[in-house]
């Protein structure tokens, strides 16, 4: 029982590092558009460089 | 008229930016923000942000397909009315929004927030559940306890964050001394937490954390659903520009000068531009033009104004300008007098109670009752409070409102959705519902089942050589008459004749010469011709009798569909106009409309609507101008085109976005589908607490159970609500 120790912190951790991941697309403005992000994929006017 | 309208400088809030007022600073960078109905792929997205960039002035511009919309960063000088033209020419229609009432930043604060609480209920109750899922496999003794005390250092900081919608929804309540949803969602995340701590602390076996977090995370997610299809429909609906002069010019000792409306007296002296609307009620001291009343009563003929002309507030000045006197001043106008009538109207359809309000209020007295006998029971049979605490926590959570708190939601949600893929934007919360429950379609005719934009008629009738000198007149004009007949004209390939000394007559039309003779276009009266019923401007060539050019009014694409489509679905189709008898026929006719009434006032329109109303009917009525605001109010529900007037809109609960009236009847269909799915969902959780809740009752319950009763109804619910779609 002693990987308990290991395993329940190692699981919170990588929870945690969702939660941190999903807070900064919100804070991002990640979800504006989802609708319009899902069609842009498929436009190719960037496809040879980034925008500027 | 929707030309018209956006024609008039007086009602572009761009231009009360322009640099006119040198002693304000202007700001660098002027937000633009344009509604787009008609968008919906990544094509069009390319199109519209190539044009929009490529247009002078504009710094930036990106398009939001979500919420079809445009922003746009561009220079000062710049204003919408160019890039909505240029916009109209790659075929894309666009309103203008108000990028200041849009309020993006604050709505979104309050959306991010759910978003975030949501986040954090998931996070939590999914590391819970990982925990319980252990303690359910056969964790004993300690190892349990120690799952136990985690669980509860996860769940208590994470619930006092989360669920804080739900607690201060409940306290607001609780201090009114009322009940709502959230006083028993709120008692059961509470005396769960309370009994699970202390089943902790005793080295209990049964934790109610997860649940507890659980019912959190499906009840935010229902939260926030709600939450983001009201956020957009009210955004875009309310914030669509006002079309009513903010501005007016007075003239001072015969100096024009800009000044508010509110600001105006009794008395002043207003000039009113050619293509500007009338601030207030007046007469009219000098100047003469024709004017457009159709908003206010329906009839489409333009109206001769002179010296002596009384006009009211919202009339449009159409070809010269007009210095008024105003006789009535902001709430005596009969703009606000018809305000007054839909206030009146509106406190009735307050009293309508959402299907979800019926089963809450049903609901939450039922259930304290049922958790509280419960305790009661278990208290006398067992003497053990703890027991007692224990089931009568187990029967909150299991009875918990899962399905009213996401099912309706989740239904509307979709349903929203699917309406505003097709150009609707719902703004009431019950319209749905009400839409449903329609049986009897009210139209309005001008600008709603007709575009408001006339349309030549007879241009076969005439020779070459008359259509040329009609055509060189016509274009010396701004009056919407000869647009038309410049449009249809220019369409039939005619070249305009050569004429010389063209002048245009404010409020009589345009005369010249042509090969030494006088012609005129114009008013029936001033061409020396008969007024006959229809509108129609004269051509008269000296020495000739005068011709008819003759217009009706253009239909609306999809009105004809709209219209048949209702009929098809069994349901009373009337049309009730402020216009002219024949005009109302004509398009009854065209339309197969049995049932209509023609020169309705106002007042004549909202008592149809009531009378039917009285007679049991559901009515719903479909109208844009200030004539239809009352009857709009007085409807069970109502539907208004995005061209129409600011109060029409607020009057209304959903907006037409596009200009195509057919999605309408397939807004009755999506209606009943989801109230049908709302009920649906209503057994489905009613199916499930007969059969979960006597388990709780009879203390069988354990937390597992609670776990998969509650997953498998919300989600059961949730995919049933996706059938809409």
């Amino acid at each position: 029982m002693e990987v308990l120790a290991y395993l329940i912190p190692i699981s919170l951790f990588l929870g945690g590092v969702g939660l941190v991941a999903f807070v900064y697309t919100v804070r991002s403005n990640q979800y504006d558009d989802p609708e319009g992000d899902a069609r842009r994929i498929l436009n190719d006017e960037w496809d040879d460089k980034p925008k500027p | 008229m929707t030309a018209q309208l956006t024609s008039g400088t007086a009602a572009c809030p761009g231009c009360i930016a322009s640099p006119a007022e040198p002693a304000r600073p202007i700001p660098e960078d002027v937000q633009i923000a344009l509604s787009l109905p008609g968008i919906h792929c990544s094509a069009c997205i390319a199109t519209v942000e190539r044009e929009l960039n490529a247009h002078p002035g504009v710094e930036d511009a990106r398009v939001n397909l979500t919420l079809k919309r445009a922003m746009i960063k561009a220079a000062p000088e710049l204003r919408a009315a160019d890039l909505i033209s240029v916009l109209e020419r790659v075929g894309y229609e666009a309103h203008e929004l108000d990028p200041g009432a849009l309020s993006a930043t604050q709505s979104d604060k309050a959306g991010r927030d759910l978003l975030m609480r949501l986040a954090v209920a998931g996070f939590a109750s999914m590391n819970v559940m990982l925990l319980s899922v252990s303690v359910w496999a056969g964790a004993t003794d300690a190892t349990r306890d120690m799952f136990h005390w985690i669980s509860a250092a996860i769940a208590l900081p994470a619930i006092g964050f989360a669920a804080q919608p739900f607690f201060s929804n409940a306290w607001s309540a609780l201090r009114v001394r009322r009940l709502n949803m959230d006083v028993p969602i709120v008692l059961a995340i509470l005396l769960a937490l309370v009994t699970s701590l202390w089943e902790t602390a005793l080295s209990g076996k049964h934790a109610y954390f997860d649940a507890a977090l659980t019912l959190t995370f499906f009840l935010l997610a229902g939260r926030y659903l709600d939450y983001r299809t009201r956020a957009a429909a009210r955004s875009a609906a309310e914030e669509l520009t006002a079309l009513e002069v903010p501005r007016a010019i007075r003239l001072v000792d015969g100096a024009e000068e800009e000044v508010a409306v509110a600001t105006l007296n009794v008395g002043d002296l207003i000039l009113v531009r050619p293509g500007g609307r009338m601030p207030v009620d007046g007469e009219i001291v000098s100047g003469q033009s024709e004017l457009d009343r159709s908003l206010l009563t329906g009839e489409t003929l333009p109206v001769f104004a002179e010296a002596g002309v009384t006009v009211s507030a919202g009339e449009v000045n159409l070809t010269g300008p007009l210095t008024i006197r105003a006789t009535a001043v902001g709430e005596d106008t009969s703009l606000h007098r018809m305000a007054d009538l839909v206030a009146i109207a509106e406190s009735g359809r307050s009293r309508y109670t959402s299907l979800a309000d019926k089963a809450a209020k049903l609901y939450a007295p039922g259930v304290h009752i049922l958790s509280a006998l419960s305790f009661l029971g278990w208290y006398i049979y067992s003497g053990d409070v703890r027991t007692a605490l224990n089931i009568a926590a187990a029967v909150l959570i299991i009875t918990c409102p899962c399905a009213l708190g996401l099912a309706v939601p989740a239904v509307t949600t979709a349903a929203s959705g699917r309406l505003f893929r097709k150009g609707m934007l719902i703004k009431h919360a019950t319209a749905l519902e009400r839409l449903a429950e329609v049986d009897t379609v009210v139209f309005d005719k001008t600008g709603t089942l007709t575009s408001g934009t006339p349309e030549l008629i007879n241009l076969g009738d005439h020779s070459r050589a008359d259509l040329e000198i009609a055509l060189a007149l016509a274009e010396a004009s701004s009056h919407p008459l000869s647009v038309a007949l410049t449009q249809a004209a220019r369409e039939a390939g005619i070249k305009p004749a050569t004429l010389d000394d063209i002048t245009e007559v404010p409020g009589f039309g345009t005369e010249g010469t042509y090969q030494g003779q006088r012609v005129r276009l114009g008013r029936a009266a001033w061409t020396g011709a008969e007024e006959g019923d229809q509108t129609a401007a004269w051509l008269s060539v000296e020495g000739q009798a005068p011709e008819a050019f003759l217009f009706s009014d253009s239909l609306r694409t999809g009105a004809a569909e709209a219209v048949q489509a209702f009929r098809d679905a069994g349901k009373e189709v009337i049309l009730i106009s402020g216009d002219t008898q024949g005009a109302v026929q004509a398009l009854a006719d065209k339309l197969g409309i049995q049932n209509w009434i023609a020169q309705a006032l106002p007042q004549d329109k909202a008592k149809h609507v009531e009378a039917l109303r009285d007679q049991g009917h559901h009515v719903l009525m479909v109208g844009d101008g200030l004539n239809d605001t009352a009857a709009l109010a007085a409807a069970h529900v109502s539907i208004s085109p995005a061209s129409a007037l600011d109060a029409a809109r607020v009057a209304s609960d959903i907006v037409l976005l596009g200009n195509d009236l057919s999605p309408i009847s397939d807004a009755c269909d999506t209606a009943v589908k989801a109230t049908k799915r709302i009920r649906e969902n209503f057994r489905i959780a009613t199916v499930y607490n007969i059969i979960a809740v006597p388990l709780a009752v009879a203390g069988l319950a354990t937390p597992l159970i609670a776990a998969l009763a509650m997953s498998t109804s919300s989600i059961t619910v949730s995919l049933n609500a996706l059938r809409v779609r």
